[in-house]
């Protein structure tokens, strides 16, 4: 395996680069045109519906989908589990991407990015539940970030810094955790101010609960899910440790997001049960809601047990691929599908070919930088310097 | 299915007696379906 690969190397005409070329092509183009034309330009936003699909996907399904980062790293340094450690820089870097990434999409829906640092360093709103919401991302961005850094210190050489760093990770482990426990329910929490809007379906009193719990499944799946694309696709930048140990990883979190999917499906008729909402279970909104719920949440957690209990990694995939979904549509349902469901269909939002190819533009953002790193950086293998360290 | 409710103690005695048996239904299932989740490990193993 070459460790040190130069920067940018030639770019081959792939399928892969041509795609993503003609994506980023169009994603500035849309940039530009959102910038400067506002809002109004590139997408269906009106004031029954101020979050769309930006907030909704990149932001909502974006945070979920990272909590990959703060569930691998606790599993492995605060529970003790060794044998998950190949399995946190790439869970570390899937997590800083998809927060960098929000952040950066939020700007596309608040415009002026200039005034990004305002509601932490100007002007708090310490009684607003999106103040928290902002601190929280802002600070565990950073946490994000410095716990990434050894990796770049080792690609630099840095080895007294990357020391020093490494000396630090407990602490941000904990920070990491205490952080995404606040946000990830704050950010289900934030529709509790709209009962009136949201279906009784899916409007609770538990949506901060329900959005913290299906976040820890919602990592764990993606943590599958992105080992599952790894191997295949970046198959010769992974060393004989990651190889052995990712299939102990795809079982244990297989496991893990099984029992806690359940104990989520229990919470779900909880919520069911205090709202006396079981008439709405034989309308069509109830029909929608047990897809979300049976075949999203109920079938992939039973996949994972039988998967975990015959030891097969391709059903694990499958049910990742399941749940991830699951819990895209969970999100896209209460910010988008489910909310302002009362408005007659004529007044009620559907993205714009414009949204959708922004949202797709950051993805494949997310991708390139990805593959670029990972390519670089010591995430898929162990720098051979440091191969006993841990 | 949809009962009328005259006053707040009979909406809360009804979801609250609802909600306490799902609670004592999750008691027994969720530690079956652990035993089942786990019913082909390897002695010693955690996952």
């Amino acid at each position: 395996m070459q460790y040190v690969k130069p920067l940018v190397g030639k770019i081959k005409p792939t399928p892969f680069n041509i795609i993503t070329g003609a994506i980023i092509i169009m994603g500035i183009f849309l940039t530009i045109a959102r910038f400067a034309g506002g809002l109004g330009t590139v997408t269906n936003l009106d004031n029954n519906n101020p979050w769309g699909l930006w907030i909704g996907f990149d932001l909502l399904c974006g945070v979920a989908l990272a909590a990959g980062g703060y569930v691998t790293s606790a599993t492995c340094y605060i529970f003790g589990l060794k044998r998950f450690h190949s399995a946190v820089r790439p869970a570390i870097l899937t997590a800083f991407l998809g927060y960098a990434l929000v952040v950066f999409a939020l700007n596309y829906d608040v415009g002026r990015p200039w005034r990004l640092p305002y509601p932490v360093f100007f002007s708090q709103g310490t009684s607003s539940l999106l103040f928290e919401v902002g601190l929280c991302v802002f600070l565990y961005l950073n946490v994000l970030f410095i716990e990434f850094t050894p990796a770049v210190l080792e690609w630099l050489g840095l080895k007294r810094a990357r020391d020093i760093v490494m000396k630090l990770t407990l602490v941000l482990t904990i920070f990491g955790v205490v952080l995404s426990t606040l946000h990830q329910s704050s950010l289900g929490a934030l529709f509790l101010i709209a009962p009136s809007k949201l279906h009784p379906l899916w409007y609770s009193g538990y949506l901060p609960i329900y959005f913290f719990i299906s976040s820890i499944f919602a990592g764990m799946s993606m943590v599958i899910f992105e080992g599952s694309l790894a191997h295949r696709f970046l198959h010769d930048k992974m060393d004989e440790t990651h190889l052995s140990e990712s299939q102990g990883v795809s079982m244990g979190f297989a496991k893990a997001a099984s029992f806690i999917m359940m104990g989520y499906l229990g919470i779900k008729l909880i919520g069911l049960a205090i709202d006396n909402n079981w008439h709405h279970l034989f309308t069509g909104w109830g029909a929608w809601f047990l897809v979300e719920l049976v075949g999203f949440v109920a079938l992939p957690s039973f996949l994972y047990a039988i998967a975990a209990r015959d030891k097969n990694l391709k059903l694990v995939r499958v049910a990742s691929v399941l749940a991830v979904l699951g819990v895209v549509l969970n999100r896209l349902n209460i910010s988008l599908v489910a909310f302002n469901w009362h408005l007659p269909s004529s007044q009620r939002y559907f993205p714009s070919w414009m949204e959708i190819a922004t949202s797709i533009f950051i993805v494949t953002l997310g991708v390139v930088f990805y593959r670029f790193i990972t390519t670089h950086m010591p995430v898929l293998y162990e720098h051979p310097d440091y191969r006993h360290d841990h | 299915m949809h009962t009328i409710f005259y006053t707040l103690h009979d909406f809360m005695v009804h979801t609250k007696d609802i909600t306490y048996l799902i609670m004592g239904g999750l008691l027994i299932a969720l530690p079956l379906f652990w035993v089942f989740l786990t019913g082909k490990d390897e002695k010693g193993k955690t996952y």
